[in-house]
């Protein structure tokens, strides 16, 4: 496919990373917010290309992993009932809610869907008018636009019996929460270039300037990674901290004006739960007062069920860079990629999976390669 | 916005979601070919039927009946929909047979076909399944001679479900088991990957990636035996279908104790089936192939098993994708195109479109 390869080079690659090699004098540590880059870091092994000083943080940018523990007790119940199908992206089938998770619903019997868009939703529920099709509406501002346009049209062509169980996220208001721990180590953001393709960088020199740190847009593709880390390196040797975009063919500062709109019709701003963090003021949207009707927790009165967090994982720390996932003591014994406790260890880009495996292959020195081949 | 915050959230108790383990009920995981399947072969066939020649879990069983060694196997298919780019349930159930028995090394001879068929399915699309087994069977060079019918009421099927059954001739001298491998094997892929596991989705899914991508699925009798002309010593052949060529490659490094290491850049994975994986977030390594087979070769042997694969047609685009080694073993671990490494580990159940 066009556009892979190119953004894939391995001579391109080796010069932005000489360059990096070149710049950097002392430790750094850079949080990526995104998980979708986080995958690429791992699937690349970029992480281990790296001079040892640039420390990447993995952030909190995976929707999956943040999506409270009763929003999926809530769409667990309203996936149970039998005038419901419940259509969802894959990767949220297997995130555990209070004792199951969507598959064992499925299992049970559930008519539980897997769709590629929220628009195929929608068809499902034009094509079954005596069910109530309910789609599960989760991620940031980059999945939020198209859940708002599926809402936008149910309600254009009538159609009553469709949903969308809500739980959008935005990024700013986590870098804000987690520049305000005090135990924060994080000295930069490489932030999520497909979130800034809807959103634009306007929400982020406020922050920068706030808390002296560099944000740098960047993409998902391996010399988009390296070519953020470089400018966030560069920025961080020289002192700046200031907001720069380093995937300029998909962002432009003023976003995706149409997306905005779509956006600010059909969501408003609400404080919203982060799972295992609790809830950050205003930093997500919930459906506003016109398109209440479409909301499945309105239309399904499902009630808000108390959560359990395992006691001995430690992955906020972990995610923070505060500890290296072999401290935590649930680590390898109790915590393992097949019977994990906390996400850092469930999916193969998360911090203690990928140091768990890298562990198995040889020690903790074997995360990091001192002669990089080209 | 700023101001409304009280206090900085308290990210040290942050924790995140984990898969269940102790599922009470089956799930569709159980039947992905990872390590959830594994687990109830493990944990709940083996100990029920026990026995040493099931213990080995290759694709096919190697037994002696009568002086005579057999290679004996099974497999069902429930593929929806029956007919799809390139073949069908019963192109499939002929194939995925017969060729778990020449991962053995066994010429496949006789099938067994039995057809779990739902109320209400019409006689016409049962007629077009049987005609396109009958079809791959032939072009196989197997012949099916027993067979069986049941009937489950409409709503307790998907129309036509398959099971086949096949016996064929290991012959002497020939002993392929994964747990031949052995450190400085060559490994060999037959050709490009991923493309059956993407010709379903993308039929399945109403997916359209601009091209229309036709699945693999071929018999590798004819393969398997001009690459045993090359050498009679192959030490391990495997067809990378569920859980594609990363599940393959992991069962070979368990069942052997040996670590497998595989250049990325030298997979075969046509564009298609990278642009299609990427639009996804799926891993080519994971996407199932039913035309495809995964040899470990001696060194000394390589280079004439290679040129042997790429003079027939099913081989033409095999490719040697890494070897053997000694270090990590009951590890699979990918050289990536960067020059970084990273851990190909088995799936855990069924591989699940990425949202981010």
């Amino acid at each position: 496919m066009k556009y892979i390869e190119e953004f894939q080079d391995p001579r391109l690659a080796q010069r932005l990373l000489d360059e990096i090699h070149a710049t950097v004098t002392r430790p750094w540590a850079m949080m990526e917010v995104c998980g979708g880059q986080t995958h690429s870091i791992i699937r690349h092994g970029i992480d281990q290309l790296l001079p040892d000083q640039v420390e990447l943080i993995h952030g909190p940018g995976c929707p999956v992993c943040v999506t409270p523990l009763e929003v999926i007790d809530k769409a667990l119940e309203i996936a149970s009932r039998p005038d419901v199908v419940f259509c969802s992206f894959g990767d949220m089938l297997r995130v555990p809610g209070t004792g199951r998770d969507l598959f064992q619903v499925k299992g049970e019997g559930g008519d539980v869907r897997v769709v590629y868009s929220p628009l195929d939703a929608l068809r499902i529920a034009q094509q079954n008018p005596d069910k109530q099709v309910v789609f599960f509406g989760i991620g940031f501002e980059t999945t939020a636009p198209p859940n708002a346009m599926t809402v936008y049209q149910a309600r254009k062509l009538g159609i009553r019996n469709f949903s969308l169980l809500v739980s959008h996220v935005r990024v700013p208001p986590a870098i804000e929460a987690i520049m305000r721990s005090p135990s924060c180590r994080v000295q930069a953001f490489l932030a999520a270039g497909h979130v800034c393709s809807v959103m634009g960088t306007a929400e982020y020199p406020e922050l920068a300037e706030r808390f002296k740190v560099p944000i740098v847009v960047t993409g998902f593709e391996p010399l988009d990674i390296l070519e953020g880390v470089r400018r966030t390196v560069g920025q961080l040797e020289r002192g700046e901290h200031t907001v720069d975009n380093a995937y300029p063919r998909a962002v432009r500062p003023e976003g995706n004006p149409a997306a905005k709109a779509m956006l600010q019709d059909v969501f408003e701003v609400t404080d919203r739960a982060w799972r295992g963090i609790g809830t950050i003021p205003d930093s997500g949207w919930r459906l506003s007062e016109r398109y209440r009707e479409y909301d499945a927790e309105h239309r399904f009165a499902v009630g808000s069920i108390t959560t359990e967090e395992p006691a001995a994982c430690r992955s906020g720390e972990v995610l923070q860079g505060l500890i290296k996932p072999h401290e935590c003591e649930a680590f390898g014994t109790v915590c393992t990629p097949r019977n994990p406790l906390g996400a850092t260890m469930v999916s193969n880009e998360g911090a203690c999976a990928a140091y768990y495996l890298y562990r198995r292959l040889g020690g903790p020195t074997a995360h990091k390669e001192t002669s990089p081949v080209g | 916005m700023a101001e409304t915050i009280q206090a900085a959230p308290d990210l040290t108790a942050w924790t995140c979601p984990a898969p269940l383990r102790d599922q009470p009920k089956v799930v569709m995981g159980h039947g992905g070919g990872g390590v959830m399947s594994a687990e109830l072969v493990r944990e709940v066939f083996a100990p029920a039927f026990g026995g040493r020649i099931l213990s080995q879990l290759g694709d096919s069983a190697a037994l002696t009946l009568g002086g005579v060694r057999l290679a004996f196997s099974t497999d069902s298919f429930v593929v929806r929909p029956l007919f799809f780019p390139g073949g069908s349930i019963g192109d499939l159930a002929v194939n995925g047979t017969v060729n778990d028995l020449v991962m053995s090394g066994a010429k496949a001879a006789y099938l067994s076909c039995g057809f779990i068929l739902e109320e209400g399915v019409e006689t016409r699309v049962v007629a077009k399944v049987a005609d396109a087994l009958g079809a791959a069977a032939r072009a196989a060079d197997v012949e099916v001679v027993t067979g069986d019918t049941k009937v489950v009421e409409a709503g307790h099927g998907d129309g036509v479900y398959l099971n086949t059954a096949g016996i064929g001739l290991i012959p002497e001298g020939v002993d392929i088991a994964p747990q031949r491998a052995v450190p400085g094997d060559v490994v060999i892929v037959s050709g490009a990957i991923g493309v059956h596991g993407v010709a379903i989705m993308s039929v399945r899914e109403g997916l359209e990636f601009g091209v229309e991508i036709v699945s693999d699925c071929a018999p590798l009798g004819g393969l398997v035996a001009t690459m045993l002309e090359a050498t009679s010593d192959l030490h391990v052949l495997r067809d990378p279908t569920r859980g594609g060529l990363a599940a393959a490659l992991n069962e070979i490094a368990a069942a052997a104790g040996v670590g497998v290491e595989i250049q990325e850049s030298a997979v075969p994975v046509p564009p298609e089936v990278d642009g299609a994986c990427a639009m996804l977030g799926l891993d080519p390594l994971y996407v199932a192939n039913e035309g495809k087979l995964v040899a470990f070769v001696p060194r000394q042997h390589a280079d004439a098993v290679l040129a042997a694969m790429r003079s027939h047609p099913l081989g033409a685009g095999a490719a040697v994708i890494g070897e053997c080694v000694e270090a990590h073993p009951a590890m699979v671990v990918a050289r990536t195109g960067l020059g970084g490494t990273r851990v190909v580990d088995l799936p855990i159940g069924e591989q699940l479109p990425r949202i981010c």
